[in-house]
């Protein structure tokens, strides 16, 4: 069975389907927390691809240093968001995306 | 079914199962009611993610990955949750909205994906080194993205004092009073 010998092409698929997922989460979740997971979804998924990419492609170790700093951003979107996901609650009493309207008006 | 496993490793055949159980607890996270559940689907998904990394020789990301995200960033999504719900209630849900007209684009999305990632021909590397790599890593930090790195760092630093500063109850004002008593 060459066409399930492990190669880049399952990684991106793998890859490609958590950035789905976590399109759809962001696109539908009215939580913001649940808004939030599907970001780390997606920045999992932007993962895979650099580390996949770095091992087949170009045996340097350059895609690891970034998948590195993406980790390091990933913390302080995570602290900064849950920050103002608190602040919003202490407002609103509520993280329903579709209540916190006040920059609307 | 034996002529469909003939030719895979031990190696691939456990890829398959760390990838099912990435995505299927990404799937969890997604689609699932509570949001208590979509967070330990999450840890489900960190786990499978840094799996995948051992199989790709990333043996020291794999490792900042089960510490970041699994002890970082999912306990300060847990402590959120719990934090901005009443644990008793019910309300404890996460409601989607226009699931339906969600789910038909990310299909076409990951079948394009699927099919690209598949016809397209890689330049892919003869033999590649499945040798651990963290020495590499280290050198590369303190040499060429020595700048990043410490930018990086100052990053990290002002993003949790803002954080702090924003998720802190103003008390100022108590403060304030407070001394006020002391001195008189």
């Amino acid at each position: 069975m060459e066409f399930l010998k492990v190669g880049l092409w399952q990684y991106v698929v793998v890859s490609g389907v958590l950035f789905s997922l976590g399109l759809v989460c962001v696109a539908t979740r009215k939580n913001a927390i649940a808004v939030l997971m599907g970001v780390e979804l997606i920045l999992n998924s932007a993962n895979i691809n650099f580390i996949a990419f770095s091992h087949y492609v170009s045996g340097a170790v350059g895609g690891q240093v970034f998948t590195v700093f993406v980790i390091i951003l990933a913390a302080a979107e995570a602290a900064i968001a849950l920050a103002i996901v608190l602040a919003i609650f202490n407002r609103f009493r509520t993280i329903e995306g579709d209540v916190a309207t006040t920059l609307k008006e | 079914m034996n002529q469909l496993l003939e030719g895979l490793t031990l190696s691939d055949l456990t890829f398959y199962l760390v990838a099912a159980l990435t995505i299927v607890s990404a799937a969890g996270v997604v689609f699932s009611k509570s949001i208590v559940y979509s967070a330990f689907a999450l840890l489900g998904t960190f786990g499978g993610v840094a799996g995948l990394y051992l199989f790709l020789a990333a043996d020291t990301i794999a490792i900042v990955q089960i510490m970041i995200y699994v002890g970082g960033i999912l306990v300060l999504l847990l402590f959120a949750v719990m934090m901005t719900h009443k644990i008793e209630s019910v309300d404890v849900t996460s409601r989607s909205m226009d699931l339906h007209k969600a789910l038909p684009p990310a299909v076409v999305l990951i079948a394009l994906i699927g099919v690209i990632a598949k016809k397209t021909e890689w330049k892919l590397l003869k033999a590649p080194d499945d040798n651990p790599i963290t020495a590499k890593l280290g050198d590369a930090f303190l040499g060429d993205y020595l700048l990043p790195f410490e930018v990086a760092s100052l990053v990290l630093v002002v993003a949790l004092v803002g954080a702090v500063v924003m998720a802190r109850r103003e008390v100022k004002g108590d403060f304030s009073r407070k001394a006020e008593k002391e001195s008189e």
